[in-house]
């Protein structure tokens, strides 16, 4: 009979090489002036979901919500195996807390009804580890947290969790989101024929901005609009098009969404990058030690 | 989510396993004393389980004034949808402005579902919790005390200090070991306010079939603050300076594979590449040179404070913080002006004109 799972993945950007510069006057992220990877536990969540399906069978489908960009997850989930890929991107959006992202992503995944919802533990730019927890409560599915080893017997899940100082085993009952660690497994690499099958998979939106540029600054909208029309059918045809959702597309209440469904607000951001190298030193004496306390206490480093 | 309630108290979760507590509360309800102190609101301890009630005496005399006793069959293990519950029942009934739980492995599976439920604010793994006044940028509406959450984002590059101005309560987790506890006052009491547990109509959708506890060993990976030695540190007796230095910070100890090596340090504590790695929001490394293998290990830290003897050791190529001295002079003083808060900022000011 197989499972239909649902593995939500998100575009990152490589907190190992951040700089002063990636941080906007309003407290936000500057995403577009740092290098995005796969967040390294989605990985493990996607690899958790394709054994699901080699063994049982079913269908494995991968969403991203961000901006346009997180297409290259997307791509690269098909490059792994995954059998579909869906883009929720919208503008209001934006400014999104894991509260209101985590109800965006329950409305997208409403609609796939699947059996089965796999998330990273946590992601690295955040490290918060909220919105799994916050999915599984929306959709009103089983939570397990923390899965590193998992087994399916008809609508029973067992799973072996890791809880920082030893291990739980649990029986629990489908439907369920599970939220998988880095140590659940090894992903599997992107697989050669995928990939040259998969690297042509475009979403509407990426195909509206070859058009643009192709067509040039002297065209109507009417034909841009026209060509993007085509060539995505022509896509769909071909199995090549990701699926791209807006707000609308999953009947999502606005109120919920970007920064009026976002409790928290940022108060206050403060840059503490240091580049390594450049050292400031400190004297090994009594008033040097000190200064270098005070500062650490500071910034909260320690205290 | 609840209205915003000016005479809320302040809650901190009493996460306990088996009638144990652990330190993490203890260490939340000194932080939730300071603050339930600011707002001149009690500080209440939420204590759920089965068979509790005798921790309530130490919740009293950690600082709270009253224990919210939430006990029932059901809830021996802790269960997601069951505490989930329960919490949830308390907040509704009471109303409290501020929400504390431990960054646990519990403390994360719960406080997110609970805040989802309640459609409030959540701000993960605060280093340090403040009460201040908020302007909105856009509105300027002007909001007076505020939990202000303050917490390191992106791998410990920024500090970001996050506000819940309207869908209260207002909740945050902290790890282990942040907040320091305080000492328990003996004589101190509180009230115990016993809570009609209802579970009626939840179906549990998980069972938990195996337990595997360890005594807590040391967790690398988790900590905020990693205080390492080398080959430098010259003793199994000598490597007594780092253990204090990290129990002061409340940090972990970290040792390269010379000290594991040396027998100065168990093999548990080893970081590099065939250690652990780790990157906490500072790593304070004492004699060690930093070789290829350690830094693979430490160098995504957030901050690194090395103390060397020579000062073209490799490691204060990846340092942001270097002391050139010998550690057997340098750790002792660090342990002095930490435990001499008061003159910091003196030191502060100070050092800056100097
Ligand atoms: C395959 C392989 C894997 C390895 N994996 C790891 C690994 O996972 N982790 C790891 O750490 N290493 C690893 N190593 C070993 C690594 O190459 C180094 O040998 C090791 O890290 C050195 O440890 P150290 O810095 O403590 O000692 P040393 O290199 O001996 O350095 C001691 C330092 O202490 C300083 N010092 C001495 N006295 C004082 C004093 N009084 N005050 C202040 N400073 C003082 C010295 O100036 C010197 O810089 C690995 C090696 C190999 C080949």
């Amino acid at each position: 009979m197989g499972y239909s799972c649902v593995v939500c993945v998100k575009q990152v950007p490589d907190t190992k090489r951040i700089t002063g510069q990636a941080m906007k006057e309003d407290g936000t992220v500057n995403r577009a002036a740092l290098p995005a990877i796969f967040n390294p536990e989605d990985l493990n969540a996607l690899e958790a979901a394709l054994r699901v399906r080699d063994q049982h069978g079913g269908t494995v489908t991968v969403i991203a919500m961000g901006l346009p960009a997180a297409c290259d997850v997307l791509r690269d989930s098909l490059f792994r195996g995954a059998d579909r890929a869906i883009l929720i991107t919208d503008r209001r959006a934006a400014a999104s807390d894991t509260l209101a992202t985590s109800y965006i992503l329950s409305c997208a995944i409403r609609k796939l009804t699947p059996d089965l919802v796999f998330c990273g533990r946590q992601a690295i730019d955040g490290d918060t580890a909220q919105v799994g927890p916050q999915l599984a409560e929306k959709l009103g599915y089983t939570l397990v947290t923390y899965l590193e080893e998992l087994e399916l017997d008809g609508r029973t899940a067992r799973v072996k969790r890791n809880i920082g100082n030893g291990y739980e085993r649990v029986r629990s009952r489908l439907p369920a989101l599970f939220t998988v660690m880095e140590t659940a497994n090894h992903p599997r690499p992107p697989a050669l024929l995928k990939v040259m099958k998969a690297k042509k998979a475009r979403a509407p939106v990426e195909i509206a901005k070859a058009v643009d540029g192709a067509l040039g600054a002297s065209a109507t909208a009417e034909a841009k609009a026209a060509e993007t029309a085509h060539r995505c059918a022509e896509m769909q045809a071909r199995k090549l098009l990701i699926t791209q959702w807006n707000l609308d597309d999953i009947e999502a209440d606005l109120g919920w969404c970007g920064g009026a469904g976002s409790p928290t607000k940022v108060h206050r951001i403060q840059s503490i990058v240091l580049a390594g190298g450049d050292y400031k030193e400190f004297p090994p004496t009594e008033a040097g030690i000190a200064s270098l306390i005070g500062e650490l206490i500071q910034d909260h480093t320690i205290g | 989510m609840i209205e915003v309630n000016r005479k809320g108290e302040v809650w901190v979760f009493a996460e306990q396993e088996a009638g144990h507590l652990s330190e993490v509360p203890l260490e939340l309800l000194s932080k939730g004393r300071e603050l339930a102190d600011q707002l001149g609101v009690p500080l209440a301890a939420v204590l759920v389980g089965s068979k509790v009630r005798p921790l309530c005496a130490t919740l009293a005399q950690h600082g709270a004034d009253l224990i919210y006793l939430a006990e029932d069959g059901v809830l021996t293990h802790y269960q997601t949808a069951s505490y989930t519950r329960v919490v949830c029942d308390l907040i509704t009934a009471y109303k409290p402005q501020i929400c504390l739980f431990g960054a646990t492995a519990i403390g994360r599976d719960l406080a997110p579902t609970v805040a989802s439920a309640m459609k409030c604010g959540l701000t993960a793994d605060c280093t340090d919790l403040q009460i201040g006044d908020h302007t909105d940028p856009q509105t300027k509406e002007h909001i007076a005390k505020l939990l202000l959450q303050i917490r390191p984002a992106f791998g410990g590059n920024i500090i970001a200090t996050i506000v819940n101005p309207h869908r209260w309560p207002q909740m945050a987790t902290v790890r282990e070991g942040v907040m320091r506890m305080t000492v328990a006052e003996a004589g101190r009491t509180g009230k115990t306010i016993k809570f009609p547990v209802n579970l009626a109509g939840l179906d549990l959708p998980t069972e938990v079939v195996e337990s595997q506890r360890r005594a807590k060993k040391v967790n690398l990976k988790g900590a905020r603050i990693i205080v390492a030695g080398g080959a430098g540190v010259g003793s199994r007796d000598a490597f007594r300076l780092i253990w204090d230095l990290a129990n002061i910070l409340g940090g972990a100890v970290g040792g390269s594979r010379a000290a594991v090596d040396l027998g100065y340090v168990d093999h548990d504590h080893q970081v590099g590449q065939t250690g652990t790695t780790v990157r906490p929001a500072l790593y304070i490394c004492c004699g060690v040179s930093g070789a290829v293998q350690h830094r693979a290990g430490m160098q995504e830290s957030a901050k690194i404070l090395a103390i060397n003897i020579d000062k073209d050791a490799p490691i204060f190529g990846v340092a942001h913080y270097g002391i050139v001295g010998d550690l057997n002079e340098v750790i002792p003083r660090m342990i002095k002006s930490i435990r001499s808060g008061a003159s910091l900022s003196d030191a502060v000011t100070g050092a800056s004109k100097a």
